[in-house]
């Protein structure tokens, strides 16, 4: 008997040895039912995702024309296109962004790097937390209430953008939040060795180093700006408003909301089946283009910024 | 020059500041040593005068008296958490930063006390630079890198370009770089994102520059590099560096200081500190890490 074969004997024969190799099998197996329950749950939520996107761009894709997306609604709705919507959505995302995101950056760097901790940061924070996780309608009810009936301003594009900027600010302040705690504090150090004020240090390595962070808040943004119907119902969008917006003071119609009423209020729902995928399809594009150009500007400045 | 003489030359107040300064227990290793007479006295970067320090109720310096002179290299050594950087850090009030850090006693640099009232501190900033134990290059470019201290303390445009290459150049690192200076800085090796970090200080231009174990992420070839070039930049420059390799600190520093939790124990000549260390526990110390 050779050497290694005595070794592998002798091995196959301690108890204690046989013990060990017993509790390693039990938890391979526990590793890949792990392992599996993992891999089907990120397949389901991948499954439903493949989905609603394929049921609608396969519905919607032959609704979708060059017609459907230069033209005004016509006929009740019941026919046309839906040109007013696309550019009333796109005003007011951009609109909304506009307020929102330079506010929510000043609040979240006097946040985390002017107040001192305690219990009114605390409160702030929990407070922001709580606004972000708030119904949508109630923002809308809020805006109609600030900005309608307080303020006296019309039901307009900038009512409607001024409302839903309240609604992504929370998320804007969690996120730049979130990314300026992640800036490493030997950048801090570093600079304010070199003599640099705590503001130049914010606005010349903290803020830069953040900004892919930021981008991301605002790429969660623009999905929920475009999607959420409730801000807008009750402070500018319209049913039915087949001019292009001239002013922000005149009202606007918009993608989500006119597919509600497709969906649910219009004459005919059967007839107009083929528009409502078409706007969702839209809505849909609308929301992933933008995306793409935030993760575009996000990848330019994590290259420019590290090695890989 | 011998004691006596040096003290003849003096007067008598020169003398006793001197002593004050150093403590008296120390003294007679001054005296043996001509390179700590009252004139190398005057030739001080730094003076520190019965400095204090406590986090909260803590207390991590106690009672320092050092001089540190002028065109050398100084190194500070001691075990974990004897305060090393934490004194290191009061030299350019960096622990300013720390909400619950008090200070009480004098540190002079060029003279004038940077406790004192008044004290423009992003200008003390200026003056004394700092390069820490971990490479830390912001997020930007090579050339940004540099240019930013100049920047921020209002060079003219001009100007930053030829900074940048004198900077790098002091750094023994623009040969190594001068084709890629648009590159993101993280791209560099540790050892060169280390001397990237020398060159940023150096481009503000300072007087004394504070280095916190910076070679204690290093390989043993770019450790050698960043010790030529301290040997190099203490023409130009004083340096304190802190560092936990007793070889590296016998090998390139000109004085050194012993701490102990909080407490100088002793400081003189590396060679005095190294050979012949007149505390027990210096000594303790110094054989206990050679073995
Ligand atoms: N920010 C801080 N808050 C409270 N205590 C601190 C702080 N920084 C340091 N200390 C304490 O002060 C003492 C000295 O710390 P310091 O960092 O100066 O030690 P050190 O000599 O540099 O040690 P090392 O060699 O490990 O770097 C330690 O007891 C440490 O716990
Ligand atoms: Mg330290």
């Amino acid at each position: 008997m050779s050497y290694e074969n005595r070794y592998s004997d002798e091995l196959g024969q301690d108890p204690v040895l046989k013990k060990k190799t017993a509790r390693r099998k039990k938890q391979e197996l526990y590793q890949k039912t792990a392992f599996l329950l993992i891999k089907l749950s990120a397949a389901a939520a991948i499954l439903t995702l493949i989905i609603i996107i394929g049921d609608i761009v396969l519905k919607g894709y032959p609704a979708v024309t060059i017609e459907f997306l230069t033209r005004m609604p016509v006929n009740q709705m019941t026919e046309g296109g839906i040109l007013p919507c696309v550019i009333g959505t796109v005003e007011l995302i951009l609109l909304s962004l506009l307020t929102a995101v330079p506010l929510g950056v000043i609040a979240a760097v006097y946040m985390t790097e002017y107040a001192a901790d305690g219990k009114i940061k605390c409160a702030v924070e929990e407070a922001v937390n709580t606004l972000a996780g708030t119904p949508s309608v109630i923002f809308g009810l809020f805006g109609m209430a600030l900005f309608i009936k307080y303020i006296g301003l019309p039901q307009s594009l900038l009512t409607a953008s001024l409302t839903m900027g309240l609604l992504i600010m929370p998320v804007i302040i969690r996120t730049t939040q979130e990314a300026l705690l992640a800036v490493p504090k030997e950048y801090r150090e570093a600079s304010r060795a070199l003599g640099a004020t705590k503001w130049e240090t914010i606005r010349c390595v903290i803020l830069p180093a953040a900004y892919s962070g930021l981008i991301t808040g605002i790429i969660i943004s623009v999905g929920r700006a475009a999607g959420e119907t409730a801000p807008i119902l009750f402070t500018g969008a319209v049913y039915y408003y087949p001019k292009l917006p001239d002013s922000v003071f005149s009202p606007f119609m918009a993608l989500s909301y006119h597919l509600y009423v497709l969906a649910t209020e219009s004459m005919n729902i059967e007839l107009t089946r083929s528009l409502q995928y078409g706007t969702a399809l839209v809505l849909l594009a609308i929301v992933f283009s933008m995306n793409l150009i935030a993760a575009g500007v996000r990848r330019h400045y994590k290259k420019k910024l590290s090695s890989n | 020059m011998n004691a006596t003489e040096s003290k003849n030359a003096f007067s008598y107040e020169d003398t006793l500041s001197f002593e004050n300064a150093i403590g008296f227990e120390n003294k007679y290793l001054y005296e043996q040593d001509p390179a700590f007479s009252p004139e190398m006295n005057r030739k001080k970067a730094i003076e520190v005068k019965d400095l204090n320090l406590w986090y909260g109720g803590n207390q991590a310096l106690k009672k320092i008296y050092l001089d540190i002179p002028k065109n050398k290299i100084f190194s500070l050594i001691g075990p974990s958490g004897c305060g090393k950087s934490t004194f290191l850090r009061t030299m350019n009030r960096m622990n300013d930063m720390i909400s619950n850090c008090r200070i009480e006693g004098k540190v002079c640099v060029d003279g004038e006390n940077i406790y004192g009232k008044g004290i423009d501190v992003t200008g003390l900033r200026k003056r004394v630079g700092m390069v820490f134990q971990k490479a830390n290059p912001f997020p930007m470019s090579i050339y940004e890198n540099i240019a930013y201290g100049p920047k921020i303390h209002g060079v003219s445009k001009k100007e930053i370009p030829g900074i940048v290459e004198e900077s790098l150049r002091c750094a023994a690192l623009w040969d190594e770089v001068k084709d890629r200076l648009k590159e993101p800085a993280l791209s560099l090796s540790g050892g060169q994102q280390q001397r990237l970090c020398i060159a940023r200080t150096l481009a503000v231009k300072p007087e004394v520059i504070l280095f916190d174990e910076p070679c204690s992420a290093l390989d043993p070839i770019s450790t050698g590099k960043i010790e030529e070039l301290m040997a190099e930049l203490k023409k130009d420059y004083t340096i304190v560096i802190v560092t936990h390799n007793m070889h590296q600190a016998a090998r390139i520093s000109d004085c050194a200081a012993f701490f102990l939790s909080g407490e100088l124990i002793e400081t003189g000549k590396t060679a005095q500190i190294f050979e012949n260390p007149q505390d027990k526990r210096t000594e303790g110390y110094i054989t206990g890490r050679f073995g």
